[in-house]
């Protein structure tokens, strides 16, 4: 491995995608040298902030900086993280970095792409629970500690896109695979014992894309930044397709 | 249009508008609860959203939502939660409030539930609650209570996505990724809107409503070190002042104990709810000195004031003596990776230590606004008239960490203001909701009224030279660390409202070199510095103001509580910087109020 140890950053060449839509201008590399303290290992958002102060048009998404409301999804030295909790010991490479908007996606503005695709598929898979228990506002529907744990791995997703925009799948076909990060939803909601929409669920991905352009090829968990296994969740859905089938 | 992208000068005659039943500025917790309220009573409700609204600072809430669900204990009971609550308050939280919110608290959980929330669950498959600081049961006197519904330790995050799906279903209008500049006001004083500007593209509107919610959420970010997400920048409450309209007890802002060190990130309560403590540097668990009772479960800001005292005589821990260690590694990995998995992940990541072995270096970080835009119950922001009544502004509400309703007076506890969430933002909806159906009547604001609320979007649209407004917003936060921390004096606060004031005046005449339209986000923080400024201020002259020790506020010139002199709220307009009283409901509707007792944990 390359990665060099923080103490020994000083001066980093920070490489941005740059575009800006009003200018006619295809997009380009823009270089900047930011000095980095030595004393702690600064974040990649903590880096890119700091090229803002040098240069205030630079424009990227960012809100909770510790990894929790999925604002700066980026491709970091040609892999998809989020920028506030990549170290920047991680992905340095002989001090230096790049930073470009996760792939995939129609770019709006240097780092921010458009997600409404991502969203919309999102919403196609009716990401809300649908049940036909008894529903009283006086009491919880009863769920097991087990069933419950069913969830787990499931419900922490954070809608920041690392997923679907690594995945080639969804790159060829955006509109009609549903891509890793609506598919973990669908399968939150089947696995919940609460909900009772299993069938309507499953025949609703049942076509040759929604969920089957899946080939298994795990670029969504190497980039997870929650640590979760989206491959798995759609080959338990794939499971279930092709149960019923038979 | 009008291009702003140029610099030209924008005014109300080219304006577009866009008209709502319903208007939500703020896509948090309280913003998607009223704005899901509407949605299902078939009003034509939009959320305008400066971030996509999973983005929101709700996500960041880790332990949860506390309220007698009578899960954990069967006997629990409401008014015992309303009791915590009053005394957490230090007794200036009002009593009505408290009671709407603890009564009202259990419906709206099993709500959330029953959309989906996927809480943790006991062994009868019951929503499970762990024991937060300053919980009791029988009105302190049965010991510690476990009263706090957690989603393990990403209760924030489970409900604002539950709230963001159901809002999906209901159908709401999200308008995601807007800024909201200033509220219109008509000539009657009422609101009718607010302008906004599309970030994407750049275009303002004139956003027309017969109710715009406030529910921006809270303002953390006025000081150096906050566990607030960037986005807290104040922006209703900013809004608020500058269309005069004031704020209540801002001088009450909540130093979580346990942020980490050096990064100001959260690490929840929820720790030392499942067995955690606090250790200095001989390894002594301090908290037995200073809460006997509760020990690490003392409220928030006695444990605050205990962790600075250990470390300013000297018995803080690491090279500089700077902090405090959480331990957790007694509880053994079992419990700490299962119950605080989040806890873990920001461990590791921001101070390099898993939990189950060692302990986290901790600090008391910026973490709450217990003031805010004064409400009733209903959400409905409240004026003062000249002669100190209660004045309603019509058609303006406010909900969430940006509003004072009060239910969290001088201190908030634990696991409240997630409940102050989905309560408050209901009761708004509900509200609007009727008052709809009974029909308003409002004039329509004058063309002066319209390009009044524009002025700031003008004035930095066509800058041409000035401040730089990112040294302005350093400058701020630097000055509100040293002189309105944790412990205050006059002789600071004094120092710091000059500088403070030296600072508005510079805001006055900030440069925004860039004046790009599509997704210019330099604009939105020039803009989000002016609503920072104002809250700042307000912080300020009401802390140096309230010349007694309550709560979160603590003065070491004036040491003790002052029920003869401050029982009271603060009140602060902007354009008099004047403060003045208000009192503080002791009438609830059901039980005796609670009466002013010495406080200790």
């Amino acid at each position: 491995m390359n990665a060099i140890a923080a103490s020994e950053i000083k001066t980093l060449r920070l490489s941005i995608y740059r575009y800006d839509p009003l200018k006619q201008e295809k997009p380009y590399m823009q270089d900047f040298d930011i000095d980095i303290p030595t004393e702690k290992d600064l974040m990649v958002l903590d880096v890119l902030m700091l090229a803002k102060e040098q240069d205030p048009s630079i424009s990227f998404r960012r809100s909770c900086r510790e990894g929790v409301c999925g604002s700066d999804g980026l491709n970091i030295n040609g892999k998809n993280g989020l920028g506030c909790i990549t170290p920047l010991s991680d992905v340095a490479k002989s001090n230096k970095l790049s930073i470009r908007p996760l792939p995939g996606l129609p770019v709006i503005k240097d780092l921010i792409v458009d997600m409404k695709q991502f969203v919309d598929q999102y919403k196609k898979v009716k990401p809300y629970l649908i049940t036909d228990k008894k529903v009283d506002t006086r009491e919880a529907i009863p769920q097991t500690i087990e069933e419950r744990e069913k969830l787990d791995g499931l419900y922490e997703c954070i809608m920041c896109g690392c997923c679907s925009t690594a995945c080639p799948s969804f790159w060829w076909n955006p509109d009609k695979f549903l891509g890793p990060a609506a598919l973990l939803q669908a399968y939150r909601f089947i696995a919940d014992s609460r909900d009772t929409a299993t069938e309507e669920r499953l025949e609703q991905l049942e076509d040759a894309f929604s969920v089957f352009r899946c080939h298994g090829i795990m670029n969504c968990v190497s980039v997870c930044p929650k640590g979760l296994n989206p491959t798995k969740a759609i080959g338990e859905i794939k499971k279930m397709l092709v149960k019923r089938a038979l | 249009m009008a291009m702003n992208g140029k610099g030209t000068f924008l005014d109300a005659s080219t304006l577009p508008v866009k008209e709502f039943d319903g208007i939500i500025v703020g896509g948090g917790g309280s913003g998607m609860m009223a704005s899901l309220q509407l949605a299902k009573s078939g009003m034509n409700t939009a959320v305008v959203s400066k971030v996509f609204p999973t983005r929101s600072h709700t996500v960041s809430a880790q332990g949860g939502i506390t309220c007698s669900i009578q899960s954990a204990d069967p006997d629990d009971d409401w008014r015992w939660h309303m009791y915590d609550t009053v005394k957490g308050s230090d007794f200036i939280g009002d009593q009505d409030s408290i009671e709407y919110m603890c009564k009202e608290g259990p419906e709206a959980i099993f709500e959330l539930e029953n959309m989906g929330l996927p809480f943790s669950r006991t062994e009868e498959g019951k929503i499970y609650q762990r024991a937060f600081g300053g919980q009791s049961k029988d009105y302190g006197k049965g010991g510690q209570a476990e009263r706090t519904c957690a989603a393990a330790d990403r209760t924030g995050h489970a409900l604002l996505h539950t709230l963001f799906q159901a809002n999906v279903k209901a159908g709401t209008n999200f308008l995601s990724e807007w800024f909201a500049v200033d509220l219109v006001k008509n000539q009657n004083d009422q609101v009718v809107g607010v302008i906004a500007f599309e970030i994407e593209s750049g275009e303002p509107y004139f956003l027309k409503s017969k109710a715009t919610v406030l529910a921006t959420g809270g303002a953390g970010r006025i000081y150096q070190t906050t566990s607030n997400a960037l986005i807290n920048t104040g922006d209703g409450t900013g809004m608020a002042l500058r269309a005069g309209f004031p704020v209540q007890d801002m001088e009450m802002w909540q130093f979580h104990p346990t942020g980490i060190h050096g990064h100001g990130t959260l690490v929840t309560e929820g720790c030392r709810g499942e067995g955690g403590y606090l250790v200095n540097k001989d390894g002594e668990r301090f908290m037995e000195r200073y809460a006997p009772n509760y020990k690490d479960l003392a409220s928030r800001d006695v444990v605050a004031r205990s962790m600075f005292t250990e470390i300013l005589e000297g018995r803080g821990c690491g090279p500089d003596a700077d902090h405090v260690y959480l331990k957790l590694d007694h509880l053994g990995p079992e419990i700490v990776h299962k119950r605080l998995p989040g806890v873990t992940e920001l461990s590791k990541r921001f101070a390099h230590v898993d939990p189950a072995e060692h302990p986290i270096p901790v600090v008391p970080t910026c973490h709450y606004a217990m003031g805010g835009i004064p409400t009733n119950v209903h959400g409905q922001v409240i004026s003062q008239n000249p002669d100190g009544t209660d004045k309603i502004i019509d058609g303006l509400y406010a909900a969430g960490e940006a509003a004072c309703v009060s239910v969290h007076g001088g201190n908030r506890l634990g696991g409240n203001s997630l409940l102050d969430l989905i309560v408050f933002g209901r009761s708004a909806g509900l509200h609007i909701e009727e008052s709809f159906k009974a029909g308003i009547k409002m004039d329509d604001p004058s063309s002066d009224d319209i390009d009044y609320a524009l002025r700031n979007l003008n004035r930095v649209n066509v800058s041409q030279s000035g401040e730089n407004f990112v040294e302005v917003k350093k400058d701020l936060q630097k000055t509100m660390q040293m002189n309105f921390g944790v412990f205050r004096t006059e002789e600071l606060m004094e120092n710091g409202i000059k500088e403070v004031s030296d600072l508005r005046d510079k805001s006055q005449n900030i440069h925004l070199a860039d004046k790009s339209s599509q997704f210019n986000t330099a604009r939105v923080e020039a803009l989000e510095l002016l609503n920072l400024i104002e809250v700042a201020e307000a912080t300020a002259i009401s802390a140096n103001e309230r010349k007694e020790s309550r709560g979160a506020h603590s003065r070491e010139d004036f040491p003790d509580r002052d029920d003869e002199n401050w029982l009271k709220h603060s009140i602060y307009f902007s354009d008099t910087k004047q403060v003045s009283k208000r009192d503080v409901n002791f009438r609830p509707k059901q039980v005796q109020a609670f009466q002013p007792i010495v406080r200790t944990y």
